[in-house]
């Protein structure tokens, strides 16, 4: 057998096999809030060449999947109307027009779903990039420095029956009422009473809907005097000391709560307002450094020469309160009240206990050595890690990617393993951030050097000899039919 | 050999099948890992088991339908495989390996446009045939390789994760013990089943393995409507429709790199991901509206030929060294079986493996990573 054949693999990849990056800017700014257009304008009157992208709107379909937030079904069919959500996301940002004047580039309905950089493991980009895709294409832009302004996400969390249209989170909440005036429902019941909860109580009054309630888990209202006095002013009641139990609904989703106190009430719509998460996940798929703040909602950026986060994702304003905490006890709460066979992870039907026991999901058998294993038993074997977890039961391996199940794993697992929420390592992100459609992230126009580089695996010309063939004219003919020009 | 004692460093899919194996013939079996047990190549992978160019093709044939029940665990193996060609030079060289199976009585058939279509409902018009392997097929990794874990908890063996190997205590030409940063672990026999980290273990017993290591990539998607055979793919992918629904594709340009003793660093997935997607959408046409929700990147170590390692040294002449050099998740359970058989017995008992013996690298140039350009870029 020859060993030593020689010649260049041309199987490795180069700098030279990639697709270059479509455009280059000094500036890319992910997320055009207040936080993304007062950076992309500070940049570009520094000198700088500057993109803004935002990922808003993002197709009705994508909402759908809860993208980007927890929109929970409540969209009106508005949501489908592309040319009448851009511009409702044009109006609702009165500086992107001031930012284009002063020489912004700007794309809305433009997400970025992952950012490449040279480092450990990869040698082979010829510069660092991001991707960018919108309804039609994805591509590619370079940068020398990117920064985060994508916000923060919805927490949402676990209770039976929450897995129903009707149940969605304060931030979609709040972005269906301002930005394109298209929630569906009329009734809301809030869960929370912290500040998120409040501002979103006052704003849904405001807006002519109808508030339920407050309910709160602690003893009492959390958010500031101000805000617990104005909703008080506006006739709401928070219920304290209380949790949600259930909800109640049919073919429309949600038509009723039901609290730990036994009482029901009546409404279209459940709000989880317990938190919101700093949206990390590009700095979690590019391996950037984090590091967990209770007082700033989260896991946040710690930053770095060409990576900054402003705005949301780099923090909740801290006001010496503890998110984590906080959460915690509304996970504690609602733990109480799951059945075994409630819905954890929507996308793949995992239950809590199933969840819990490791167990796999329905469409295998269960033997009798697999009934016996649990998270207890795993634990055995080190700490709970929420990966091995995904990989064992499926809970985050769905279409949302995590949005809903990823954060309040991880807490059900501190919980059950009786540790620190901070010493659970997070569910890994993973580029694409946002679920593309195979042929919106296809790259279409890749240089002739990938073609030519691609084989199914490694290439190399002995490896798929069948032993029978080795030292018979079959070897070679193999090798010519299979290897041509892979190696001299 | 039974009572003795056995440590395994690596517990990835072959380091695990073979402590199952030895546990299964009464061995105390302890398996080091330096993380979580199948966390680098061994649960990144495209799950085929169909590795008809190696010697021990028949027993991981024979095994594979039975795996689940041996192990008491699922595996989600599922039988048979698809290739469809995309482009003439694909159809000319997939007819070509068909009439190399059927030489070996391997049963294939060969699918028209038509038939293609019949058999994988999300294929489109424009490939050119397939060809039906009735044989191999494919398994999930991560749930297997766990499968392999508990089974071997279950005859008794012990799993000790977080404790990266750093070196061995050698006696009268054996090996006595085996350190962990943890502590130290005696024993009677060792294999060496740690991936890329092989080589600089092996060099502290004064052993060369020729291994080099690259990083490849996989995409999945969200769930598609079930295919009457997962195992589907061609157009110069590898890949499958997990049980459920996901479809799990890898192929094209590797990047070779650098792993010291202390592992892979990353396993960071690359925009090769748009590129994957182009070629899935090429094969899988009526799949192409589908999400793709994740990629992923694995670190594999090759050997010079490409065809795994499994060798019982002679010095000291207690010590296996098993690599898979890139072809380890199919094979597994027949690995695990031809390591038992070394250790216990110094001989396989199924198959003539020694075209995987460690001496055919004996007069491979120092430089032969460079010499084929099997180095990480400049």
């Amino acid at each position: 057998m020859e060993l030593n054949f020689t010649g260049t693999d041309v199987c490795a990849v180069s700098t030279g096999t990639r697709s270059a990056a479509e455009a280059h800017y000094d500036v890319v700014v992910i997320g055009a809030g207040p936080s993304g257009v007062a950076a992309a304008l500070e940049a570009r009157q520094g000198g700088a060449s500057v993109l803004l992208v935002d990922e808003n709107p993002v197709p009705g379909a994508a909402m759908g999947n809860d993208v980007p937030l927890y929109f929970g079904g409540r969209m009106t069919a508005a949501t489908q109307n592309s040319e009448r959500m851009l511009e409702a996301v044009f109006m609702s940002l009165p500086a992107l027009e001031q930012a284009m004047e002063a020489g912004v580039e700007l794309l809305l309905g433009t997400c970025a779903w992952g950012v490449y950089r040279n480092g450990p493991g990869v040698q082979s980009l010829p510069e660092q990039v991001v991707g960018l895709a919108d309804a039609n294409r994805s591509w590619l832009v370079g940068f020398d420095r990117i920064v985060l302004a994508t916000g923060a996400r919805d927490l949402a969390l676990a209770f039976p029956g929450w897995n129903q249209p009707g149940v969605m989170g304060a931030a979609a909440l709040q972005m269906l009422l301002t930005r394109y005036d298209a929630f569906a429902g009329r009734r809301i019941l809030i869960l929370g009473s912290h500040d998120l909860a409040l501002e979103t109580a006052l704003l849904a009054t405001e807006r002519g809907l109808e508030v339920a309630g407050l309910v709160e888990v602690r003893a009492a209202p959390q958010g500031s005097a101000v805000l617990v006095a104005q909703v008080a002013a506006a006739g709401i009641l928070i219920r304290c000391s209380a949790a949600i139990s259930s909800a109640q609904g049919g073919l429309d989703g949600v038509e009723a709560a039901t609290l730990t106190t036994g009482e029901t009430i009546a409404c279209d719509t459940i709000c989880t307002a317990v938190g919101l998460v700093p949206s990390i996940e590009l700095v979690d798929a590019m391996h950037g450094p984090r590091a967990l703040d209770p007082q700033r909602g989260g896991y946040v950026p710690r930053g770095e020469e060409a990576v900054s986060a402003v705005g949301l994702c780099a923090g909740l304003a801290d006001t010496g309160f503890d998110h984590i905490e906080y959460r915690m006890a509304w996970v504690r709460a609602l733990a109480s009240v799951c059945a075994p066979d409630t819905i954890i992870c929507q996308c793949e039907d995992v239950t809590r206990a199933d969840l819990i026991g490791v167990q796999p999901p329905n469409y295998l058998t269960r033997p009798a050595p697999m009934c016996a294993r649990s998270l207890d038993t795993l634990l055995h074997d080190g700490p709970a890690n929420p990966d091995q977890i995904k990989r064992l039961t499926r809970a985050g391996m769905g279409v949302c990617q995590g949005r809903r199940c990823r954060d309040q794993v991880a807490m059900l697992l501190a919980i059950e393993s009786g540790q620190p929420f901070g010493t659970i390592p997070l569910a890994s992100h993973r580029a694409p951030v946002r679920p593309l459609p195979m042929k919106i992230l296809a790259d279409w126009n890749e240089p002739t050097e990938m073609e030519a580089a691609w084989d199914v695996w490694f290439g190399i010309p002995t490896q798929w000899v069948p032993v029978e063939d080795i030292g018979t004219p079959f070897e070679d003919a193999h090798r010519g039919m299979l290897y041509t020009g892979m190696y001299e | 050999m039974s009572g003795s004692e056995v440590v395994i460093v690596g517990g990835g899919v072959t380091g695990l099948s073979a402590g199952w194996w030895l546990a299964r013939s009464g061995v105390k079996v302890t398996v080091l890992d330096k993380f979580i047990v199948g966390w680098e190549a061994s649960g990144r992978n495209g799950g085929g088991a169909s590795h008809y160019s190696s010697p021990l093709f028949d027993e991981e044939q024979r095994l594979w339908p039975q795996m689940d029940e041996l192990l008491g665990y699922p595996t989600e193996h599922q039988k048979e495989r698809i290739l469809i060609a995309m482009t003439e030079r694909q159809w000319e060289q997939y007819r070509f390996v068909a009439e190399r199976h059927k030489r070996l009585d391997h049963p294939v058939e060969l699918l028209d446009v038509q038939q293609v279509q019949e058999a994988v409902p999300l294929a489109g018009d424009t490939c050119f045939g397939g060809v039906h392997y009735k044989f191999g097929g494919h398994a999930n990794p991560q749930r297997s390789v766990q499968a392999y874990a508990w089974a071997l908890q279950d005859l008794g063996g012990t799993i000790i994760q977080h404790s990266p190997v750093t070196g061995f205590e050698a006696a009268g030409g054996k090996v006595t013990a085996v350190t962990t940063a943890n502590g130290s672990y005696g024993c009677d026999a060792v294999v060496v089943a740690a991936g890329p980290q092989i080589p600089q273990l092996m060099a502290q017993l004064g052993v060369t393995v020729p291994l080099a290591s690259a990083r490849a990539e996989m995409i999945i998607t969200e769930p598609a409507p079930m295919m009457p055979i997962g195992g589907v793919d061609g157009h110069k992918l590898y890949g499958r429709q997990t049980m459920r629904g996901n479809l799990a594709y890898g192929g094209g340009p590797h990047e070779w790199l650098e792993v010291d003793e202390t592992g892979p660093a990353a396993r960071p997935s690359t925009p090769l991901a748009r590129n994957l997607a182009r070629r899935l959408a090429e094969l899988l046409p009526k799949a192409a509206h589908l999400n793709v929700i994740r990629s992923w990147a694995g670190v594999i170590e090759n050997s010079p030929d490409g065809r795994p390692i499994i060798d019982r040294l002679t010095s000291p002449d207690n010590v296996v060294v098993a690599s898979m050099s890139s072809v380890g998740f199919g094979l597994s359970p027949a690995s695990g079986h031809a390591i038992r058989d070394l250790v216990i017995d110094g001989k396989c008992s199924f198959a003539d493996i020694d075209i995987l013996k460690l001496s055919r690298f004996a007069g491979l140039a120092a430089d032969w990573r460079e010499q084929r350009g099997w180095k990480p870029l400049a």
